[in-house]
């Protein structure tokens, strides 16, 4: 399989193998009018089997979507065909608008105007909490 | 965004103890406050109904000298246009003060909070938090036993679903020497989270039980709460289980002399009217210091010195 390397964009590697479709669309790269290539099961050293996600062009991308998702995930800027950084994420603080609350007693549940927001309660569980009634986020 | 309580994890420990004290000095010297807040106004923002927790702010305000401003329910105010929380509380923030909210809506408070320019308390936002029911209890419990370290605390009747329960294991497990008894139903049972949270990680001892009568003889404070017939699956459940909390002078004969027995209120059938007349009987007592740690948390908030700090 022969993907080209890209000049200007990002290359999201080093994700769980999975979980590589849950990602693009929670990107929202589906949407997108420019070439996205995805790779999954390839064999990897470091995590047996990974996805990547690279995209052909210089797009914000939400980072926090991709340390929910895969906190093991790298993110590698390419600027000119050179690598130009290289970004371990992490499982992020907080996520906006990223998560929403399921709970109907929620201040969420009857405002459309107040953002979901959500804070790690537990990293070593990956647990998320409201931060407007404390109710644990359901998985994605 | 100015300063705001939505819990009790809000006010560190020192500001707890502040806080008791400013309550215990007000208790001492009232005249000494009786104007602490002149030309200062709280709103009380009511979207569903209390009468104990509203009343007691307007009281604790109107004893500092201060007066109030009223909305309650939500049929009475811009809430019924389609107003946001935040919109009311930066509308309530141009004619008041300080704002103490209750709402059904669970978080609803912290939105208030988050969008006023003046200090926000939370009187309550669905079965999420209550934080002044808690600086209540606490200085109920200073006030009967002289200390909040070194006490066997039991907690009985509904512990999954109390929000009341929740909030004061968290604010209690600040303090050293603490043992928790708690007594439920097993289909009550204190949720997990809290048991880890407040409890198995900061190596507070605790047990747990159906049987009152088996531990009360152990215990400083009997905290009650009411076992709410609607959580049950099944009515056979609920009548068996129901009866086992009632305290009665019978039961309390098994209790030490020096016992503290509270109760958030209201209650319906979980302590018998008989008790009131007990020593060991202290949930009215809840309700005037809940009066008067509003006080204090008024003060506080407004960053006004009372008493001899003035």
């Amino acid at each position: 399989m022969n993907v080209d390397s890209i000049r200007d964009g990002i290359v999201i590697d080093h994700i769980a193998a999975g979980n590589g479709m849950k990602l693009y669309r929670l990107l929202g790269l589906e949407e997108l009018d420019v070439p996205v290539a995805m790779i999954t099961n390839v064999v990897s050293a470091k995590r047996g089997r990974k996805d990547i996600i690279k995209i052909d062009a210089d797009i914000p991308v939400n980072f926090d979507v991709i340390g929910y998702v895969d906190p093991g995930a790298t993110v590698n800027i390419i600027r000119g065909g050179e690598l130009k950084e290289k970004k371990q994420i992490g499982m992020p603080e907080r996520l906006t608008n990223v998560l929403f609350c399921k709970n109907p007693r929620c201040i969420t549940s009857c405002e459309q105007e107040i953002e979901h927001i959500f804070r790690l309660s537990d990293e070593t569980k990956k647990e998320y909490r409201c931060v407007w009634c404390e109710t644990k986020a359901a998985e994605l | 965004m100015a300063r705001y309580v939505i819990d009790v994890p809000d006010l560190t420990t020192d500001e707890l103890a502040a806080l008791m004290d400013t309550a215990e000095d007000i208790i001492a010297r009232p005249d000494d406050y009786a104007d602490a807040c002149r030309r200062k106004k709280l709103a009380t923002l009511f979207f569903e109904p209390s009468t104990r927790t509203r009343l007691s702010f307007e009281a604790a305000m109107y004893e500092l000298g201060g007066n109030v401003l009223s909305v309650t329910g939500a049929g009475t105010s811009s809430a019924a246009k389609g107003e946001s929380v935040a919109d009311t509380a930066k509308t309530v923030s141009c004619y008041a003060d300080i704002i103490a909210m209750r709402h059904p809506k669970e978080g609803a408070a912290l939105v208030a909070a988050k969008a006023a320019s003046i200090p926000v308390i939370n009187a309550g936002d669905g079965g999420h938090c209550h934080p002044t029911q808690t600086l209540a209890d606490l200085l109920t419990i200073r006030r009967e036993k002289g200390r909040l370290d070194n006490l066997t605390v039991g907690l009985c009747g509904d512990l999954k679903f109390g929000r009341t329960v929740h909030s004061l294991i968290n604010a209690m497990s600040r303090y050293e020497g603490l043992k928790f008894v708690l007594i439920s139903p097993e289909e009550l049972k204190l949720p997990s989270y809290v048991k880890n949270d407040a409890l198995k990680k900061r190596g507070i001892p605790y047990e747990q039980t159906t049987d009152l009568e088996q531990v009360i003889g152990d215990l400083d404070i009997l905290y009650m709460t009411r076992v709410q017939r609607e959580r049950f699956f099944n009515e056979e459940d609920y009548l068996r289980l129901r009866d086992s909390y009632i305290l009665t002078p019978e039961k309390l004969k098994k209790a030490r002399a020096d016992l503290s027995v509270m109760h958030p209120l209201p209650r319906v059938n979980e302590i018998s009217v008989a008790v009131d007349d007990d020593p060991r009987a202290c949930y009215f007592k809840q309700v005037l210091n809940g009066k008067y740690m509003r006080m204090a948390l008024i003060l506080m908030l407004l960053n006004i010195k009372g008493g001899a700090q003035a």
